[in-house]
């Protein structure tokens, strides 16, 4: 199969300076030809049929050099970085939520370990009660970041643990405490009620928090990733994504879709499996590399 | 915005109805269509252009211009096509060897762990095999435990040697499984990105060890563009026999299913259809096809539901509709055999064009307060309700811990269906139901 090749071609993670492909793609002006190769690469990209067709027709519409209309289109509907939030009283609260897989428990972990490298008082929580051994996977992972790890046994009312968590952080002067949740889809409903049931427990204790809801994404999620961000918003607001596994060769392309939709922004990118491989999303980088 | 594979051929498929004959413009515009909705679910881009360029030539090809139902056609084509590309026919497993040996491959939080427990589980019930398992992800934090855990509620081993050597591990893990007298061994291992040489060493050298009959890659059903390159890798280093697909029990249309057949040339064998270790389901190319095309996955459907009703009960149940003499035993009745079929919501998700009934929400909780307003009725009140008067309601409604206002609400109903029942009856007695009586909403 001819094709083979050109996947195999995909394999390098291919260096050609900033924002390479699409300046060699846009040189000596524009025609239908081009435009069908930014649209690949774009699509490609997972950026998805809609949004690159947005990209592209403003692309053709709009006067000036090609190539810094593209940028600006891309930059324009990521906006501006946003940084994390912390409560100005203490407990801070974070949520981590998301579907099956999508990199929450590891996310939590390299965020307990960040902010307590910043000298936070860093706590955090088990809610995942259902997935086999996710306790034990964050208990593995508050030993490396050395922070205490709220949890209760497997089965447990998640809510409660989100209960105690908050609770043990208010009395042990805690600044962050990071809540990790059960993966679910976001079309079973009765867990999705689960997750709401969190959030208005954690709200009993502290009506402001939590101060981040951050829907954790695996970049190698395709479009259903827009779907996922809108129902998991509906019901628990959601502050930020956590763009999870970019040190492969996804480019994670549907963030612009759920930014222009929904209006959430990015806000940290998981770059791998250390627990220092946390960055915050840098919007130059990341266009950099769709267009590279 | 971003519609549904299903509701955007929905789309295609009625701009050709409503025409005469097709032309090569409006079958274009459907085929533009076809193509948005493929790049939506994911299908990879390549395969798309592939797929569009085989499509096309035939859909405009004389068959199809001088079809009656231009439509049907098209359909059948586009559908063709996909059968075509998912696989043909199911591929079954081949497990020649003793012990046989699967390894399970893929990428981080596809869902290996959980399938290898689904698999083992499968085996052992369906092909009466006794499996072992084997915890070879040393890398995630508590992979091995979670493994363990799994293989405790299914009642299957799991070998999990000194929890270092991954290499170790599988070379023991075989002595076990043949010591032991079991048949097959599934060896679970760290989910690992193609681009990561170290890992992917690693995993050559387990398969290296343990020969398997099968390398089943698993693919999460939501997965974008990039995971072709991916199994494609996969395959190229270790010789995949196969896929699955899990999550299939979310909303993703899978076109990751499409697109790592047609790059790889090999079957998917399996799906996963939820989080329970029994939500495991050989893999049909044709309910696919259709599950994308939006002809919802019917054949699934009644599968499943001629698995769950009792044949008899059912015509029974339905004599006594034609006469109108439906009680609220009947009723309790039909309550159970829905419940035996699983969640409402995923029986919605196979009837076609459910999908696009968005605001109907399915409230699984409604049922058990119907069920329990009926048992709260004495066995008199529910073969003969016409004698439930105001002071009745409202035992029925303490007894039940619902309010009055639903008690009512259920008679009433019931009352509405009482009515339908006896112009059901005049009807036509060789026409079957094909429906619930009673609506829940």
């Amino acid at each position: 199969m001819g094709i083979f090749n050109f996947f195999k071609k995909g394999l390098k993670k291919t260096k050609e300076g900033f924002f390479g492909k699409a300046i060699s793609i846009l040189k000596g002006g524009l025609d239908a030809e081009k435009l069908e190769e930014i649209e690949e690469l774009l699509l490609l990209a997972d950026v998805g049929p809609e949004t690159s067709n947005y990209i592209v027709e403003n692309l053709r519409k709009k006067k000036g050099e090609p190539i810094e209309i593209l940028k600006s289109t891309l930059f324009e509907l990521l906006g501006e970085n946003e940084e994390l939030s912390f409560s100005q009283q203490p407990p801070t609260v974070y949520t981590l939520v998301g579907v099956n897989g999508s990199g929450k428990t590891t996310t939590a972990g390299k965020l307990a370990w960040k902010f307590k490298k910043e000298g936070k008082r860093v706590s955090l929580a088990a809610a995942d009660t259902f997935r086999a051994a996710a306790i034990e996977q964050l208990k593995e992972w508050g030993k490396r970041a050395n922070v205490p790890v709220i949890a209760h046994q497997m089965g447990a009312d998640a809510g409660a643990v989100a209960y105690d968590a908050v609770n043990h952080a208010i009395s042990n002067n805690i600044d962050v405490t990071i809540i990790d949740t059960a993966g679910r889809l976001h079309t079973k409903d009765n867990l999705m009620r689960e997750l709401e049931k969190v959030h208005k427990v954690i709200k009993k204790l502290r009506e402001d928090q939590p101060t981040e809801v951050l829907m954790v994404l695996d970049a190698t999620i395709g479009q259903n990733a827009i779907q996922q961000a809108r129902i998991f918003n509906e019901s628990v607001g959601i502050t930020g994504i956590v763009l999870t596994k970019l040190d492969g060769t996804a480019k994670g392309g549907m963030v612009f879709s759920i930014k222009k939709e929904l209006g959430i922004p990015v806000k940290l990118v998981g770059v791998g499996e250390g627990i220092e491989d946390l960055k915050k999303f840098d919007a130059n980088e990341f266009v950099n590399a769709i267009l590279e | 915005m971003f519609d549904s594979l299903q509701e955007k051929l929905a789309g295609a498929f009625k701009i050709l109805k409503g025409k005469g004959k097709i032309t090569e413009n409006n079958v274009r515009e459907a085929l533009r269509q076809v193509k948005m909705s493929l790049l939506s679910a994911d299908v990879n881009y390549k395969v798309v252009k592939e797929f569009m360029d085989k499509v096309t030539s035939k859909a405009l090809g004389e068959k199809v211009m001088r079809s009656i139902t231009p439509d049907q056609q098209f359909i059948k084509i586009v559908n063709d096509e996909l059968v075509e590309l998912l696989g043909g026919q199911k591929s079954d497993l081949d497990l020649k060897s003793r012990p046989a040996v699967i390894l399970m491959v893929g990428l981080q939080g596809s869902g290996k762990t959980t399938t290898a427990a689904k698999l083992a589980l499968w085996l052992k019930k369906k092909k009466g095999r006794n499996p072992l398992l084997v915890a070879d992800d040393v890398h995630r934090p508590a992979a091995i435990e979670q493994l363990e855990t799994l293989g405790q509620s299914i009642d299957i081993p799991v070998f999990t040697g000194d929890r270092k050597d991954p290499y170790e591990i599988a070379k023991k893990a075989l002595d076990f499984a043949v010591a032991k007298g079991l048949d097959t061994v599934i060896v679970d291992t760290a989910g690992r990105l193609q681009i990561d040489e170290e890992m992917m060493r690693e995993v050559e050298e387990i398969s290296k060890i343990v020969k398997p009959d099968e390398i089943l890659m698993v693919l999460d059903s939501m997965a974008g563009q990039d995971v072709v390159n991916a199994a494609a890798e996969f395959d190229r280093r270790l010789e995949v026999t196969g896929f699955v697909v899990t999550k299939l029990d979310g909303d993703s249309r899978g076109g990751v299913a499409l697109s790592a057949k047609y790059v790889t040339g090999k079957p998917i064998k399996f799906v996963g259809i939820g989080e329970k270790v029994d939500q495991i389901d050989a893999f049909y190319p044709d309910r696919m096809a259709s599950r994308i095309l939006g002809m919802g996955d019917v054949v699934s459907l009644v599968e499943k539901v001629q698995e769950s009703f009792d044949k008899k009960k059912m015509e029974e149940m339905e004599k006594r509709l034609r006469k109108a003499q439906f009680t609220f035993d009947d009723f309790r009745e039909q309550l159970k055999q829905i419940k035996k079929m699983g969640s409402l919501s995923s029986l919605l998700e196979m009837i076609p064009g459910a999908s696009k009934i968005k605001n109907v929400q399915v409230d699984e909780d409604q049922l058990k307060h119907v069920e329990a307003i009926i048992n709260s009725m004495t066995k008199k009140e529910r073969t003969n309700p016409g004698i439930i008067n105001f002071s009745r309601k409202k035992r029925i409604a303490a007894g039940s811990g619902r309010p009055l206002s639903e008690v009512n609400k259920l008679m009433k109903s019931y009352d509405e269906m009482k009515k339908m029942m006896k112009r059901f009856g005049k009807l036509d007695k060789k026409g079957k139901l094909g429906k619930f009586p009673f609506q829940f909403k």
